[in-house]
C-alpha cells in the first residue's frame, strides 16, 4: 500500500471517528512519532469542545477507573466523600489510552465494558514494535480502525471538518453486504462486530463525499481500515464458498429492507476486487504474525495471569495488610481508615476531656494498613526440539507427549509453554509462549520431522524467546531435545565442523545471558556431542535413551526445582 | 453523599458496584431476533427454566453474540416485583429477610437484573463490604452490598471468566451453588440471598478454566462463528434495522419473544410434573458412564437438563430424543482430558451416543 493513500486513509478514519465516536468505539492509532502526535493534536480540538476526553495513564489501576474516596475531602469532614473515577469521567466522551499494548487485562475488561454500553469511545496509542506487541484483543475487537503510522515519512496532512455535517449514506445493498462478509470470512475474521463497523464506515464516508450511496471505493476503503488489519489469515483469493440466496432461520423482516433489495445481483466481481484490495492492504506487522503461526485471534496478551509473588514494593495492588509504613512499604490510607472507622465512637467519648476533643478522626497504630503488592513470577518453558532426520521420527513423539504433558500440568501450575523446532535449514516457533491446551495441540499435530540439524539456529531462536519473556518478567527455561550433532550452519550450508562452533558459541550465548537450560539426550545411544552442548550452556545434562515423555517430563521439573531452589 | 462532594450528576446515592452497571444498554437486542446459534440458546432457556442447573459456561470467539444473548434473555424476562427501597431485591414475600430488614410495605416492578461483571472484580466488590460511611460518620458498622446482591434474581455474566482471578471464581460458583452469599470479613458477619443464573463465557485459546471450575457449570456451550454468508448478512440486516429503528425493530420481534416468555412460564409450571422414567435415568448413568465424565454432577444435570428441555418443548415426560439433545451441553465440559487424544469432547460424547442408542 502506498504510504500516501495509507495515510489519506487513516486521517479519514480519524475523522470519521471524531464524528462520531461512540458509533466505532475506537481507533487504534500504532506506531508512536511526530506523524500520530500531528493526527492527534488535530483530532482533540475535534473532540474537545463537544465531549469530555480523559487521559487513562498505563499506570492505572481498578481504583482509579471506577473512581474512590477523596482522602482529602475525607479527611477533613469525617465523611466519606467520592471522587469520580476515569471510567465515569469519560462517559459520553472519549477515553485515551496511552500505551495501550501495555494495558493491563482488568483494566482493559473495564473500558470494554463501557464501550458496551456506548459510555465511551477509546483512542489507543499503540507504541508496540513486534507482531506480537499489541493491545489486547478485548480492546482491539471493539476499536473500528486500526491505523498503522510505523512506515509513515509525511506530515503533510490536514484536518477537514467535512465529516461534521455529513449525512451516512443509505444501508449497503445485499450484494454488498455479501461481499464484505466473503471478505471478512476469507481473512479469517471470525468476529461480526468488524463486518457491522465496515457498513457503518463505508456508509459514513459515502456520505462526506456526497453519495446517496456506498460503492466499490467506499467499500475497499472500509476493508483496508476495519477488515484488512485484522485478518488471521492470508486470503485466497478464490472465495471459498459461493453465497447461498436464503437467509436461515425465522421470519426476515422483509418489510423494513424491501425496497433497498431492488435489482441487485450476485455480485461475483465486486467480491474479487474486494478481496484483492483486502488482500494488498493487510499491513506488515499483521503479515508477519500470520507467518509466524500467531493465530490466536489477533491481539497482544498483556498482563497475562500466572503464577504471582506477592511483594510490598512493587507489582500490581493486591490489597492491604497490617503494618507499619516505611521502609519502602507505602501506607494503605483507604484501608486504614476502615480500620479505625467502627471504633471512632467509642474513641471519641474516651477522648471527650483530653486535649484532643474536636479532632474528627481517630486513628491508632493497630489501624494502619500497609500496601501489598504482587510481582508476576510467570515461568516459561522454552521446547527447542530436534526435529530432524538424525533424530528418529520415535523420539519426536516423546518430545510431543513431553511438551503435552507440561502443558497439562501448566494448567495447575498457570505457567506458560512454547515450542520451537529446527530441522532442513533453520529453526521455526511452532507454537509461542502459552497456556492454552487447544492451540498446543494444534501446532503440536503439526510438527514435521527430517532434514539436517541446524542446532545453532534452534539454539538462536530459543534465546530470542527466552530474553523476550525475560523482560516480560517471567523465569524462561530452555529444554533443548537434540542429540547435539549439528550438521547445518546458520546461512543453511552443510558443513559439519563450522555447524558445531556456531552451535557452541550459541550455547555460550546462552550461558551468558544467565538463561537456565536443560540438555534432554534424545539419541539412542548417547554420546559426548550432546553432554559437551550441556556443558557450553552451563545446564543439565540427562541421557534418556528410551524414557518416554512421563520421564522426560520428570528430569525437566526435576532441573526446573532445582534452578528455582 | 457524593450530591455533597461532588457535580451535579452525582446526586443519586449510589454504591460504587452500583454505579458500574446502573445503565442498562440504550437498547436491547430482542431475544428472538438473534440470528443461528441454536445451542446458546436452548441451554439459555433452559437455565431459565430450572435455575438448579447451575449455571451456563459460553465457549466461542469474540463478537459472536455470547453477551448480546444472554443480555436479551434477561430483558426479554418480565419484570420481578421486590420491596421498594431494597438493596437486595427482595421479593414482597421475603420481606425483611435481607441484612437492610427492609420494611417497606410498597413493592415496585424491576427489571430483572443482569449484571455484568469485569475483569478486574475484587472480592469487596464481589461480595460486598463495610459501608464506611455511616463507620466514620456514625461509627455503626453496616454492609455495603457488593454485585452479587445485585445480581439476585437475576444474571450474572462474565466475559473471559478463564482471565478472571481463581479465587474470585471459586468464591462465585461458591454462591452460585449454595444461592446464598456468607460474608465474614472487616468485623462484619452478614448473610443474604443471592441466587442467579450464572453465565460465563471465555475463548479456551486464551487460556482455560481450571476443570475442577469448569465441572460446577451445569451447562457448556460452544458457540461457533457464523459460518454461512447468508447468515453473516442476515446479522448485518438486522443490526442495521435495529440501529435505525430500536423501537419499530423491537415491535416487530415483540410477538416472538412473546412466545419465547411463554414458553419459559409454561415449562416453569410443567417442570415438577414431567416424568423421567427409570429407563432414561439409567441411560444417563450409563453415558456418563462411557464418556468417562468424573463425579456426579454429569448425570444429575444430564437428568434435570433433559427434564426443563422436555418441559420447554411440552412433552409429559423425558425421552430418549431429550437426553441425546441435552448430553453435549451437560457433559462436554467435564471430560477428563486426555492430552495425547486429539479427539474433541464434543465427538466423544457424540460417538458414546450413537454406541448407546445406534
Amino acid at each position: 500500500m502506498s504510504e500516501d493513500r495509507s495515510i489519506a486513509d487513516s486521517l479519514l478514519a480519524a475523522q470519521a471517528f471524531a464524528q462520531s465516536p461512540h458509533a466505532f468505539g475506537g481507533i487504534v492509532l500504532r506506531g508512536a512519532g511526530p506523524v500520530r502526535d500531528r493526527l492527534l493534536a488535530q483530532m482533540l480540538p475535534a473532540l474537545e469542545p463537544r465531549m469530555p476526553v480523559v487521559r487513562v495513564p498505563v499506570s492505572a489501576d481498578a481504583e482509579q477507573m471506577l473512581g474512590g474516596l477523596d482522602l482529602t475531602q475525607t479527611l477533613a469532614t469525617g465523611r466519606a466523600a467520592h471522587r469520580p473515577g476515569l471510567i465515569e469521567r469519560a462517559r459520553g466522551g472519549v477515553a485515551i489510552v496511552s500505551m495501550a499494548e501495555r494495558t493491563d487485562r482488568g483494566i482493559a475488561a473495564l473500558l470494554a465494558q463501557s464501550i458496551d454500553r456506548g459510555d465511551c469511545a477509546v483512542i489507543l496509542l499503540d507504541d508496540g514494535l513486534d507482531a506480537d506487541e499489541a493491545p489486547l484483543a478485548t480492546l482491539l475487537e471493539r476499536a473500528a480502525f486500526h491505523c498503522d503510522f510505523s512506515r509513515c515519512r509525511t506530515l503533510d496532512f490536514e484536518w477537514a471538518e467535512e465529516w461534521q455535517n455529513a449525512k451516512r449514506a443509505r444501508p449497503l445493498l445485499k450484494g454488498q453486504r455479501e461481499a464484505l462478509a466473503l471478505t471478512a470470512a476469507a481473512l479469517g475474521i471470525h468476529s461480526v462486530r468488524p463486518v457491522l463497523m465496515a457498513e457503518s464506515y463505508a456508509r459514513g464516508i459515502a456520505g462526506v463525499r456526497g453519495l446517496g450511496k456506498a460503492g466499490e471505493p467506499e467499500l475497499e476503503a472500509a476493508i483496508r481500515l476495519v477488515l484488512a488489519p485484522r485478518a488471521t489469515q492470508r486470503p485466497e483469493m478464490e472465495p471459498p464458498e459461493p453465497p447461498e440466496p436464503p437467509p436461515p432461520d425465522g421470519a426476515p423482516d422483509t418489510a423494513i429492507d424491501q425496497g433497498e433489495e431492488e435489482q441487485q445481483s450476485q455480485d461475483l466481481p465486486l467480491e474479487d476486487l474486494l478481496l484483492a484490495a483486502a488482500a494488498a492492504s493487510i499491513p506488515d506487522h499483521i503479515l508477519d504474525g500470520i507467518d509466524k503461526g500467531l493465530t490466536r485471534p489477533k491481539g497482544g496478551s498483556g498482563g497475562q495471569s500466572g503464577n504471582r509473588e506477592s511483594s510490598s514494593r512493587r507489582g500490581r495492588p493486591l490489597g492491604a495488610r497490617p503494618g507499619i509504613p516505611g521502609d519502602g512499604r507505602k501506607l494503605a490510607l483507604i484501608d486504614t481508615l476502615r480500620a479505625a472507622a467502627p471504633w471512632q465512637a467509642i474513641r471519641r467519648e474516651n477522648a471527650g476531656d483530653s486535649n484532643t476533643a474536636g479532632q474528627s478522626l481517630y486513628i491508632r497504630k493497630s489501624d494502619l494498613r500497609i500496601r501489598h503488592f504482587e510481582q508476576r513470577q510467570e515461568s516459561l518453558t522454552i521446547f527447542a526440539v530436534d526435529a530432524s532426520g538424525s533424530s528418529a521420527m520415535a523420539r519426536l513423539a516423546e518430545a510431543k507427549g513431553a511438551v503435552e504433558l507440561m502443558l497439562a500440568q501448566a494448567h495447575v501450575k498457570r505457567s506458560q509453554v512454547a515450542l520451537i523446532a529446527f530441522r532442513h535449514s533453520g529453526a521455526e516457533i511452532l507454537l509461542p509462549p502459552t497456556r492454552s491446551l487447544t492451540r498446543a495441540r494444534r501446532a503440536l499435530s503439526g510438527l514435521p520431522g527430517g532434514g539436517g540439524t541446524p542446532l545453532a539456529a534452534g539454539l538462536l531462536e530459543a534465546r530470542l524467546m527466552a530474553d523476550a519473556s525475560g523482560k516480560r518478567g517471567q523465569t524462561p527455561m530452555i529444554a533443548l531435545l537434540t542429540d547435539g550433532k549439528a550438521n547445518v550452519t546458520l546461512d543453511g550450508e552443510p558443513d559439519r565442523a563450522r555447524a558445531m562452533a556456531e552451535a557452541e558459541n550459541a550455547a555460550k550465548g546462552i550461558a551468558a545471558a544467565g538463561h537456565h537450560a536443560v540438555v534432554i539426550d534424545i539419541s539412542p545411544r548417547p554420546r559426548e556431542e550432546a553432554a559437551a552442548l550441556a556443558e557450553a550452556l552451563r545446564g543439565k545434562y540427562l541421557a534418556l535413551p528410551y524414557a518416554g515423555s512421563a520421564a522426560m517430563v520428570e528430569a525437566i521439573e526435576s532441573v526446573a526445582e532445582s534452578v528455582s531452589a | 453523599m457524593w450530591g455533597r462532594a461532588g457535580g451535579p450528576e452525582q446526586a443519586q446515592r449510589l454504591t460504587a458496584p452500583a454505579r458500574m452497571i446502573q445503565r442498562q444498554p440504550m437498547s436491547v437486542f430482542p431475544f428472538s431476533a438473534i440470528v443461528g446459534q441454536q445451542e446458546m440458546k436452548q441451554a439459555l432457556l433452559i437455565a431459565a427454566t430450572d435455575a438448579r442447573i447451575g449455571g451456563v459456561m459460553i465457549f466461542g470467539d469474540r463478537g459472536t453474540g455470547k453477551s448480546t444473548a444472554a443480555r436479551a434473555l434477561a430483558a426479554t424476562l418480565p419484570p420481578i416485583t421486590a420491596v421498594e427501597g431494597c438493596r437486595y431485591n427482595c421479593a414482597p414475600e421475603d420481606r425483611g429477610s435481607c441484612p437492610d430488614c427492609c420494611s417497606s410495605k410498597r413493592v415496585r416492578k424491576v427489571p430483572v437484573p443482569f449484571v455484568d461483571l469485569p475483569l478486574g472484580s475484587t472480592e469487596d466488590r464481589v461480595l460486598g463490604t463495610l459501608d464506611l460511611e455511616k463507620a466514620l460518620s456514625a461509627g455503626e458498622k453496616h454492609f455495603e452490598p457488593g454485585l452479587l446482591a445485585k445480581a439476585h434474581r437475576g444474571f450474572l455474566y462474565i466475559d473471559e471468566i478463564n482471565l478472571l482471578e481463581d479465587h474470585v471464581v471459586d468464591l462465585l460458583l461458591d454462591v452460585a451453588a449454595s444461592g446464598e452469599n456468607l460474608v465474614e470479613r472487616d468485623g462484619l458477619s452478614v448473610r443474604h440471598k443471592a441466587r442467579f443464573v450464572l453465565i460465563g463465557s471465555g475463548n479456551p485459546e486464551e487460556g482455560e478454566l481450571r476443570p475442577q471450575l469448569l465441572d460446577r457449570f451445569g451447562l457448556s456451550v460452544e458457540v461457533r462463528t457464523p459460518d454461512t454468508i447468508a447468515e453473516r448478512v442476515e446479522i448485518m440486516r438486522r443490526c442495521d434495522a435495529q440501529e435505525r429503528g430500536p423501537k419499530k425493530f423491537a415491535a416487530k420481534w415483540k410477538a416472538d419473544d412473546a412466545k419465547v416468555l411463554r414458553q419459559i412460564d409454561r415449562a416453569k409450571k410443567a417442570l415438577p410434573k414431567v416424568k423421567v422414567p427409570a429407563k432414561i435415568l439409567k441411560s444417563a448413568a450409563e453415558l456418563s458412564q462411557a464418556v468417562g465424565a468424573d463425579g456426579l454432577r454429569g448425570e444429575l444435570t444430564l437428568m434435570r437438563g433433559a427434564r426443563a428441555l422436555a418441559a420447554l418443548e411440552g412433552a409429559p415426560s423425558v425421552t430418549v430424543d431429550h437426553l441425546k439433545s441435552i448430553a453435549p451441553l451437560a457433559l462436554r465440559h467435564r471430560l477428563r482430558r486426555d492430552v495425547l487424544d486429539e479427539t474433541g469432547s464434543t465427538v466423544r460424547i457424540e460417538m458414546a451416543l450413537a454406541e448407546m442408542f445406534g
